[in-house]
């Protein structure tokens, strides 16, 4: 590994989307730190990445526990040293199916906690380790959601419109500091999050999506890697939505 | 604490300002607060955490961060980091 290496941070790293962009930058030559709460799967995933060459270092915390997450970042403050944080790649996240009526607040609560507040929190930290070699890339996953709505999503909707609000404000924060801020808007991929949908609903989707098919994981991990890709240096406050045509 | 120590500090907590502010080691003193000058706006704000974090090696709460308003307020608030002026 060469001491030139990106440098990124990815969380919800040990499945879904977070796992293949976590086996996409591996192969791109990335130095990763891997964050998610499964610590079993996480281990998985650090084999995998360490086949295939990387140098992967791997931390298993619950993002809504702030002291957690503060001590993560204190510890990343002393192993980086002069290395800087390129990129934070925040995938972790949760989904919630719930008509408005039938949706409880305290599930709200947990909801926001981790799609937002968490997110605020996470972008807060890596962006100070970011600053201080003027240059990174906060990518946050939104979803097509955010844009389009979508019955008995309202909330996981309103948590992923606060993320694509929050990538243009920080764009604009964070621009004149030389730190980057993106996300991608996924449309329906096989992951956990959507395992639970039944055939019926599949094919209905299916119907929708203008390139007739579900995505996979694999596919949005390939947009994450070009936006952390020196290739998208000009690239900031931008979504990119992933999602075979379902927003047309 | 020594006050060779302490020299060292002042000396730190003056270069990391005038490096973040990008100006003379000669504007730094203790009445200098956020805004009062063009060059400490909130994107400079922004690179002094970052390299008062580094110099001394320590990582403030946002609290702190929210009331570093001066050079004096610096010193105070690094000070309950085991900073000592």
């Amino acid at each position: 590994m060469s001491e030139q290496a990106p440098v990124s941070l990815i969380t919800g790293a040990s499945r879904g989307i977070g796992r293949a962009t976590a086996m996409a930058l591996a192969k791109a030559g990335h130095e990763l730190i891997l964050v998610a709460r499964d610590a079993a799967a996480l281990k998985q995933v650090q084999m995998e990445c360490q086949a295939l060459g990387a140098l992967v270092s791997i931390h298993t915390v619950d993002l809504t526990d702030r002291d957690a997450v503060t001590a993560l970042f204190r510890q990343l403050h002393t192993e980086l040293q002069n290395k800087g944080l390129s990129n934070l790649v925040h995938c972790a996240g949760q989904m919630q199916d719930s008509l408005l009526t039938m949706t409880r607040l305290a599930d709200v609560d947990q909801l926001l906690a981790l799609n937002v507040t968490a997110t605020v929190q996470l972008c807060q930290l890596a962006s100070k380790l970011m600053v201080r070699h003027k240059a990174g890339h906060l990518l946050l996953l939104s979803s097509k959601v955010a844009e389009s709505g979508s019955a008995g999503q309202a909330v996981y909707a309103a948590s992923k419109g606060a993320v694509s609000s929050l990538v243009k404000s920080l764009a604009k924060e964070l621009g004149p500091t030389g730190i980057r801020v993106n996300a991608v808007a996924p449309g329906f991929i096989e992951t956990d999050l959507t395992a639970h949908y039944n055939e019926d609903k599949r094919q209905q989707l299916t119907a929708q999506i203008s390139l007739r098919r579900l995505g996979q994981a694999n596919e949005v991990a390939a947009v994450i890697q070009f936006l952390c890709s020196n290739d998208a240096r000009y690239i900031t406050g931008h979504i990119l939505a992933v999602d075979g045509g379902f927003s047309l | 604490m020594s006050n060779d120590l302490i020299q060292t500090n002042t000396a730190k907590l003056t270069a990391a300002f005038a490096t973040a502010l990008v100006v003379a080691d000669t504007q730094i003193h203790d009445d200098l607060a956020y805004n009062s000058i063009k060059e400490w706006d909130s994107t400079a704000h922004m690179l002094l955490i970052a390299e008062l974090e580094n110099v001394f090696d320590v990582m403030l709460d946002t609290d702190d961060i929210i009331d570093m308003s001066s050079v004096a307020q610096a010193k105070a608030i690094l000070g309950k980091y085991g900073v000592a002026f």
